[in-house]
């Protein structure tokens, strides 16, 4: 059972393996020249596990300490788990043991599958999702390692490999374009996000949740009123 | 900043990554039926939220010199291979190549 989700779920973290583990390098020898040793980008990309906020660390680590603010930040730099979690609250579900760890390893890219891919029918889904979290966790750890030990021995340019993530969130949106016949909430995550962007520059995710959540509250308003 | 307010520091990231991490399975666990809205969330948030993700990977690259342009590129050319081949992986890669080509030669500030 378990041999049989990992192989379902291994080639889907294909693109995240080569986007995570050169972030994860980018990360891990970025925190390295800040003068931190190893171990720092090792824990921190293992128990933080949030890729934009790990780099964000390496500035709040720097800067005098703070811890009120630092966790205010995080919820603000965070917040977008929040939906990640009410949009996973029926597929975590029955998984046992599992769940406190798919949760605690719910990041964008492992967010996106569990949230987007359906496992075929004859594998166990909480062994699928479990096996994509990992896997995620384990590229991420192991780039994060590799980039604090080798970091200045890499040559090669990859500057725009972090496209990958795009990429994936592009083609994630496209296979559930295709899989759904309503396409209003895609439209509306898109358009009011695109929107917020142009208004609130940087800061644009928490208008822009608060802005989705509102324009759903009003279409459930409707639909209620029509029955 | 000492190696223990370090630690703390990092502790706190932690506690509140988890915090947003964990939050909805709290709020709402599976013994009970969550309020209908949050339901209703669950059912058209993970169409919004992956359009939003997007977005988010774009946030610099629209403010930057080029205002976008080689990202719009190299997603046109994920959109359009994905709609033909329908195969996750050669969209992906074939679009992460193209827009590597796109900064690394031909976008150059």
């Amino acid at each position: 059972m378990k041999r049989k989700a990992f192989l379902a779920a291994f080639p889907h973290t294909l693109p995240i393996a080569v986007g995570f583990l050169f972030l994860g390098m980018s990360y891990g020898f970025y925190m390295r020249s800040a003068g931190f040793p190893f171990l720092f980008p090792m824990l921190t990309s293992m128990f933080i596990f949030a890729g934009s906020m790990e780099f964000v660390t390496v500035n709040l680590l720097l800067s005098p300490f703070n811890p009120l603010s630092v966790f205010l930040l995080t919820l603000m730099v965070n917040a977008r788990h929040v939906f990640y979690g009410i949009s996973l609250l029926d597929k975590y579900k029955n998984v046992g043991w599992k769940k406190p760890y798919l949760i605690f390893g719910m990041c964008d890219e492992s967010f996106t599958i569990n949230c987007a891919v359906e496992p075929p029918q004859d594998v166990d889904r909480g062994w699928f999702m479990f096996f994509i979290t990992l896997l995620n966790q384990f590229y991420w750890v192991t780039g994060a390692t590799l980039g604090a030990l080798l970091g200045s021995f890499l040559r090669f340019d990859t500057t725009g490999i972090d496209f990958v993530m795009t990429a994936l969130f592009v083609v994630m949106f496209i296979n559930q374009w295709r899989q759904s016949e309503k396409h209003g909430p895609a439209l509306v995550g898109l358009g009011v996000s695109f929107a917020c962007l142009l208004v609130f520059k940087s800061n644009f995710i928490l208008p822009a949740m608060a802005l989705i959540v509102l324009w759903f509250a009003f279409t459930a308003a409707r639909k209620e009123k029509n029955v | 900043m000492t190696l223990r307010q370090q630690i703390i520091t990092i502790a706190v990231v932690v506690l509140g990554t988890m915090t947003t991490r964990f939050l909805a399975f709290i709020l709402f666990p599976e013994g009970k039926t969550p309020p209908k809205f949050i339901s209703y969330l669950g059912t058209v948030l993970p169409f919004a939220v992956i359009g939003l993700l997007v977005v988010y990977c774009l946030k610099d690259a629209v403010f930057a010199p080029f205002h976008g342009l080689p990202e719009l590129i190299a997603i046109t050319v994920v959109v359009l291979l994905h709609l033909w081949k329908k195969n996750t992986l050669l969209s992906i890669g074939v679009g992460t190549v193209v827009y590597m080509v796109l900064v690394q030669a031909v976008f150059l500030s």
